[in-house]
C-alpha cells in the first residue's frame, strides 16, 4: 500500500495495486463538524478523477466530494449510513469512504501529507 | 468561530452533537453575551413600552419577564425581545444581536421625554445555563432558585458574585440566563463548568443553541421572521394583545387578525439523510407553495426538521409536502409544534 496522498478539495487516498481507497481528511472532517449524511454512488459507477461523485452533510452544510482518480467505483463503506460519524472519528482509518478499481495509473500529481498540511494552513486562514 | 451580528462565536466547542445531547440531558451553557441588553427607564417606560410593543406590559409584575414582538406600522415584525420588569418603572429589554442598532434606533425615534434608553450591552455579560439539570447543577455560593418561576428573575449570586438570575432560555430545557457584571463573567463561566464536568456538563457553541431552539420551535429572527413577515404569519399571534389599547402597527395587526394571515409557519419532518436547508423551496402538489425558514439535522430526535412559512389555508397535521433537498423532491410531513418540548415549567 503506498502513502496516504491528497487532493486540493480534501480527499485522501492510498493505493494497493490496482484499487484505491477515498476518504476525507482530518482538516475536512473538522471544518464540516458533525457528519450527518453521505450520499454515495453505488458499486461499478464509473467515476472521473476531479468530478464529484457524492455528497456529505454535516449539521452545518452539504459539500461535494469529489473523485481523486479515475475508475470504476469498487465498494463504498456501508457502515457510514448508519454511522456517519465515524467519518469524523476516524477519517483515515473506519471512516474511508469508498474504493475505486483504477482505470489507469494512479495520479502521481497528488500532495504529500507535508504539502498538504501546508496548504490546509493557508485555507483556514 | 463564525460572525453573528458583529460578534464572533463558536459554532461549537468540541461536537454539535455532543453540545446538544448535553442540553437535552443535563446541562449545557451557552455564552449568549451578544444579546443586545437595554435599559428602559422613567415613569413613562410602561406607556412607551406598551406603544412600541405587541404583548401587554402592564400585566407584567415587577421580577417577571415577558416575550414581545415590536412591529412596523404594516405589520412585519421589526424584532423579537424579552423585556424584564426590574421595578414599575424600570426595565431590561433583551434584543437580538443582529438587530441591537436598529432597535436602539427604532426605539428612540419613539421616545416620549421621561424616559430614558441605555444601551449596557458591552456592561453587562449574558450566559445561558440551560437542561434539566441545569437548577441542582448550579455551583457552591449560588443562590436559591426554587421560589423563581419560569419567566421570573432575581437577584442574587452565582459561584459567590452577583448576579441577576432569570429562568428563562432558548432551547425549552428548564435553566437560567445569568446577567453578570462582564468583568467578572469569567468567574461564574468557569465555576459552572467546573462543577458541572463530572456530570456531563459542557460548553454549548451556536450549533447546539439553534438545533435546541429549533426542537423547541422558538423563532430565530432573521430565519423565520423579518420586517416582511407579520406574528400571525409567524405563528406568534399570542404575543399580540389587540384589546390593550393602540400601539405601533395595531391597525395592519387588526386587519391581519380579520382576513386570516396569507402564510403560515409550519413545522415539518424529513427521513434520515434528507437535511432541509434554509431558503429550500417547499411545494404541494406540484406547487410551490413557501420555503424553509430553519433546518437541521437533530441529533436528539433522529430525524432532520424544518420550520416553513408556507402560502394559503394551513396544511393539516399529516400532511405531506416535498422540500427541495440537493435538487430532489424529499416528503416532509406536517408535525405539530414544538416538536420536542422539554423541561420548561410552563405554567
Amino acid at each position: 500500500m503506498t502513502e496516504r496522498r491528497y487532493t486540493k478539495t480534501h480527499e485522501w487516498i492510498t493505493v494497493d495495486g490496482k484499487t484505491a481507497t477515498v476518504g476525507i481528511t482530518d482538516f475536512a472532517q473538522a471544518q464540516l463538524g458533525d457528519v450527518v449524511f453521505l450520499d454515495l454512488p453505488k458499486p461499478g459507477r464509473k467515476v472521473n478523477r476531479g468530478e464529484a461523485f457524492g455528497v456529505i452533510e454535516s449539521v452545518k452544510a452539504a459539500s461535494d466530494l469529489y473523485a481523486p482518480v479515475t475508475g470504476a467505483v469498487a465498494a463504498v463503506n456501508d457502515r457510514l449510513s448508519s454511522n456517519p460519524e465515524l467519518v469524523n472519528s476516524d477519517p483515515y482509518g473506519e471512516g474511508w469512504i469508498m474504493k475505486v478499481e483504477l482505470s489507469g495509473e494512479a495520479p502521481s500529481d497528488l500532495m504529500d501529507e507535508a504539502e498538504y498540511k501546508k496548504a490546509a494552513e493557508a485555507s483556514s486562514h | 468561530m463564525v460572525d453573528f451580528g458583529g460578534w464572533e462565536l463558536p459554532q461549537q466547542y468540541t461536537s454539535i452533537r455532543d453540545e446538544h445531547l448535553a442540553v437535552r440531558k443535563v446541562a449545557g451553557l451557552f455564552d449568549i453575551s451578544h444579546m443586545g441588553r437595554l435599559d428602559v427607564a422613567g415613569e413613562a417606560a410602561e406607556q412607551f413600552l406598551q406603544h412600541v410593543l405587541t404583548n401587554d406590559v402592564a400585566s407584567v409584575e415587577p421580577g417577571h419577564a415577558q416575550y414581545n414582538l415590536m412591529c412596523l406600522e404594516n405589520g412585519g415584525v421589526v424584532d423579537d425581545l424579552v423585556i424584564y420588569r426590574r421595578a414599575a418603572s424600570d426595565f431590561l429589554v433583551v434584543v437580538n444581536a443582529s438587530n441591537r442598532e436598529k432597535d436602539v434606533a427604532w426605539l428612540r425615534g419613539h421616545l416620549p421625554s421621561g424616559v430614558t434608553l441605555t444601551d449596557r450591552t458591552l456592561e453587562v455579560a449574558l450566559i445561558a445555563f440551560q437542561g434539566p439539570r441545569a437548577a441542582e447543577l448550579l455551583p457552591k455560593g449560588s443562590s436559591a432558585t426554587d421560589a423563581i418561576p419560569y419567566f421570573g428573575f432575581a437577584p442574587g449570586q452565582v459561584a459567590g458574585v452577583a448576579a441577576l438570575i432569570s429562568r428563562t432560555g432558548y432551547t425549552g430545557e428548564d435553566g437560567f440566563e445569568l446577567f453578570v457584571d462582564a468583568a467578572r463573567i469569567g468567574e461564574v463561566w468557569d465555576a459552572i463548568l467546573q462543577h458541572g464536568r463530572g456530570s456531563g456538563v459542557l460548553p454549548a457553541g451556536l450549533g447546539a443553541r439553534d438545533a435546541t431552539r429549533l426542537e423547541a420551535a422558538l423563532r430565530l429572527y432573521g430565519n423565520d421572521m423579518d420586517e416582511t413577515v407579520n406574528p400571525y404569519e409567524a405563528g406568534l399571534g399570542w404575543t399580540v394583545k389587540l384589546d390593550k389599547g393602540d400601539f405601533v402597527g395595531r391597525e395592519a395587526l387588526v386587519k391581519v387578525k380579520e382576513e386570516g394571515p396569507k402564510r403560515r409557519l409550519v413545522g415539518l419532518r424529513l427521513q434520515p439523510g434528507s437535511i432541509p436547508r434554509h431558503g429550500a423551496s417547499v411545494a404541494s402538489g406540484g406547487k410551490q407553495v413557501g420555503a424553509v425558514t430553519s433546518g437541521t439535522h437533530s441529533f436528539f430526535l433522529g430525524y432532520p426538521l424544518a420550520l416553513a412559512l408556507v402560502e394559503g389555508p394551513s396544511f393539516p397535521v399529516g400532511e405531506t409536502l416535498a422540500v427541495d433537498v440537493r435538487g430532489r423532491e424529499a416528503p416532509a410531513e406536517v408535525v405539530k409544534l414544538p416538536f420536542y418540548r422539554g423541561s420548561a415549567r410552563h405554567n
